[in-house]
C-alpha cells in the first residue's frame, strides 16, 4: 500500500474508530466483541480501499464491515452453543442486520458514541479504569499507546482494561446517556475523566518529561468531540478552552529541562492564534448563561493568557474568580491558588494569611510546600521557604519541577 | 438482572424499644413495602450479629470450625435484600433507599447467572 492510502486509513480510523465501536457495541452489547471485529474491518479497509479507492462514508463502510463479522462470529459461537437465549438473540440481529446489508443508518450514531462516553466513565468503574478505557473505546488509541502514557507495563493496562469491559458486563451497566436526573453528575465525571487525562499530559506527574503533547491533544480532541455532540451544556466548550488555554503556553512551561514559572515564561511563545480562538469559544459559552467549574477555570487562564506581562495581570479579577470556583468546588487545591492568587492581588504577607488554614489538608501536597516556600522566601524568611522548599523537593517526581525546586533552594542557599 | 443489596453496618446497642430503633425498622419496612410493590423483591432477610457467627472451612477434608466471622472488620453483614432490576443504575437507586445505606454501606453484588437458568 502507498504511502498516502495508509495515512488515509489512519486519519480514517482515528476519527471514525469511536462512532464505529459504540455502534457495534449497541448491536452486540458486548465491548470485547465489537473492538475484536472493529480491528477486523480495519485490516480488510487496509486491503481493500487502496485497490478500489476510500468509500464515499468511510465509516459507514467499516460500520457494515464490522457488523457482518460480529454477526458471523455471533452464528459460528452459537452453532457450539446449545443456548436458546442466544438462538432468539440472533434470530432478532439477523433480521436486522438483513435490512441494512448495504446501507448503514447513520442517524442515532452520535447518541452512539455518547452512550459509549457515558458507559466509559460510569462512576462504579474505578477512575483509573474509566480514563483507560475512554482512551482504548472512544480514543482508539492502541493498548501500547494507553500503558506508555501513563508509565505502567502493557500487561498491567491491558488486565486494567480487560478487568474494566467484565465488569460493565457482569455488573449490568447500562449502555445510554443517563437520564436528566443524572445527567449533571455523570456529566461532571466525564469532564473530570477528560481533564484527567489532559492533565497527565500536561503536567505529567511522573517521568522525565514535563510535557506530553500527545495526551494533552488526545484530550482536547475528545472535549471538542464532546462538544459537538453537547452543545447545550457550556461547561463543556468552557473545558475545551481551558485546554486550549493551558496547551498554548505549553512551550513556554519548560527551558532545558526546568520547568518555568507562569511570570518568568516568555510570552512571545504563547500561541496567540489558539488563545483567541480559545477566548472566542470561552466568550460563546459564557453566553449561554449557564455558568460552571470549567468554563470558570478557563476565565481564570484567560486573564492570565491576555495579560500582555506577568506584571499586567488583574489579579483581583483573578481573585474574585476563585471565590466564584469555591462554590462548585469546594477543595483546599482551589484555596491554595486563591492564596497564591491573594499574596499578587494584595500583599505576600495576607497570602500567607490565607495559605495557613491549608497546612494540614495539603500536609503531603507539593505544590503547597512549593508555593508557601516562595512566599516565604519573598517575605525575606530565608530559614522558612529553605525548610518549605525541601518538603516540596521530597513530594515531587517529576524531573523537570525537581530541577526547578532545587534550583530556587540553592538561591535560597546564597541568601542565607 | 439480580442483584443482591449487602447491608453493612457498624454494630450498635441501640436498645430495641428505643424511638431510634423503632425510626430504623419503620424505614426498613416502607423500603421493602416499596420495592415489593414495585415487583422488584426477591426476598431477604435481617443477620444476627457476629458474636452469633461460626466459620466453617473444609482444607485437605478436614473440616475447621471457628468462632466468628470470617474477617474481623469495623462494619458487619447485617442483612440482605435480593431485587430483580434492569441495570445497575436501577440497582443503586434502590440502594440508595436502603435505610442501611444513610448510616452504614451497602454492597450491590450482581448475582450469577447459571447458564441453565437462560433456558428457564
Amino acid at each position: 500500500m502507498s504511502a498516502a492510502a495508509r495515512d488515509v486509513v489512519e486519519r480514517v480510523f482515528r476519527e471514525e474508530y469511536g462512532r464505529v465501536v459504540a455502534t457495534i457495541i449497541r448491536h452486540t452489547g458486548d465491548f470485547e466483541l465489537a473492538e475484536d471485529v472493529v480491528q477486523e474491518a480495519l485490516a480488510a479497509a487496509v486491503v481493500t480501499w487502496p485497490k478500489r479507492g476510500v468509500p464515499q462514508n468511510p465509516g459507514a463502510w467499516l460500520t457494515t464491515t464490522a457488523r457482518r463479522k460480529a454477526i458471523d462470529r455471533k452464528r459460528r459461537d452459537a452453532a457450539y452453543s446449545r443456548k436458546t437465549q442466544e438462538l432468539i438473540y440472533l434470530a432478532g440481529l439477523r433480521t436486522h442486520a438483513d435490512e441494512i446489508e448495504d446501507v448503514v443508518d447513520e442517524t442515532g450514531v452520535e447518541d452512539d458514541l455518547l452512550r459509549l462516553i457515558f458507559t466509559c466513565c460510569h462512576p462504579a468503574l474505578a477512575l483509573d479504569a474509566q480514563v483507560a478505557l475512554t482512551l482504548k473505546t472512544v480514543g482508539g488509541l492502541t493498548t501500547g499507546e494507553i500503558a506508555s502514557a501513563f508509565l505502567v507495563a502493557e500487561p498491567t493496562m491491558a488486565q486494567r482494561l480487560v478487568r474494566a469491559k467484565r465488569k460493565i458486563r457482569d455488573a449490568g451497566i447500562p449502555y445510554r446517556i443517563p437520564p436528566e436526573s443524572q445527567l449533571p453528575d455523570r456529566l461532571a465525571a466525564v469532564l473530570a475523566v477528560i481533564y484527567l487525562v489532559f492533565n497527565e499530559g500536561y503536567l505529567a506527574t511522573s517521568g522525565g518529561q514535563l510535557v506530553r503533547a500527545d495526551l494533552c491533544r488526545e484530550a482536547i480532541r475528545l472535549g471538542r468531540l464532546l462538544t459537538d455532540l453537547m452543545p447545550d451544556e457550556p461547561d463543556v466548550a468552557g473545558l475545551v478552552a481551558l485546554m486550549l488555554l493551558h496547551d498554548a503556553r505549553r512551550s513556554s512551561r519548560v527551558r532545558t529541562g526546568e520547568l518555568v514559572r507562569l511570570a518568568d515564561q516568555d510570552r512571545m511563545l504563547w500561541d496567540r492564534t489558539q488563545i483567541h480562538a480559545a477566548a472566542g469559544l470561552l466568550e460563546s459559552a459564557l453566553r449561554q448563561r449557564a455558568p460552571g467549574p470549567y468554563q470558570i477555570q478557563a476565565a481564570i487562564a484567560a486573564v492570565h493568557a491576555e495579560a500582555i506581562s506577568a506584571a499586567e495581570t488583574d489579579w483581583s479579577e483573578i481573585v474574585e474568580l476563585y471565590d466564584r470556583l469555591l462554590v462548585y468546588w469546594p477543595s483546599p487545591v482551589v484555596e491554595l491558588n486563591r492564596a497564591v492568587a491573594v499574596a499578587e492581588a494584595d500583599t505576600v504577607a495576607a497570602g500567607l494569611v490565607a495559605l495557613e488554614p491549608l497546612a494540614d489538608r495539603l500536609e503531603d501536597y507539593r505544590l503547597f510546600h512549593a508555593s508557601r516556600a516562595d512566599l516565604l522566601r519573598r517575605a525575606g524568611d530565608a530559614e522558612g521557604a529553605g525548610e518549605a522548599y525541601q518538603k516540596a523537593i521530597e513530594l515531587t517526581t517529576s524531573g523537570p519541577e525537581r530541577a526547578f525546586l532545587k534550583t530556587r533552594l540553592a538561591e535560597i542557599g546564597h541568601l542565607r | 438482572m439480580k442483584y443482591a443489596l449487602l447491608i453493612y453496618s457498624e454494630p450498635n446497642d441501640m436498645d430495641p424499644e428505643s424511638p431510634e430503633s423503632q425510626e430504623t425498622l419503620q424505614a426498613y419496612a416502607e423500603f421493602t413495602a416499596s420495592i415489593t410493590e414495585r415487583g422488584i423483591n426477591l426476598g431477604g432477610e435481617a443477620l444476627h450479629g457476629i458474636d452469633a457467627a461460626t466459620t466453617v472451612r473444609v482444607r485437605s477434608n478436614e473440616m475447621l470450625v471457628t468462632d466468628g466471622p470470617f474477617a474481623e472488620t469495623k462494619e458487619q453483614l447485617g442483612g440482605f435484600y435480593l431485587i430483580d432490576v434492569a441495570d445497575l443504575d436501577e440497582a443503586i437507586a434502590v440502594a440508595a433507599k436502603l435505610p442501611g445505606s444513610w448510616t452504614g454501606s451497602v454492597e450491590v453484588r450482581p448475582v450469577w447467572q447459571w447458564e441453565d437458568d437462560d433456558a428457564t
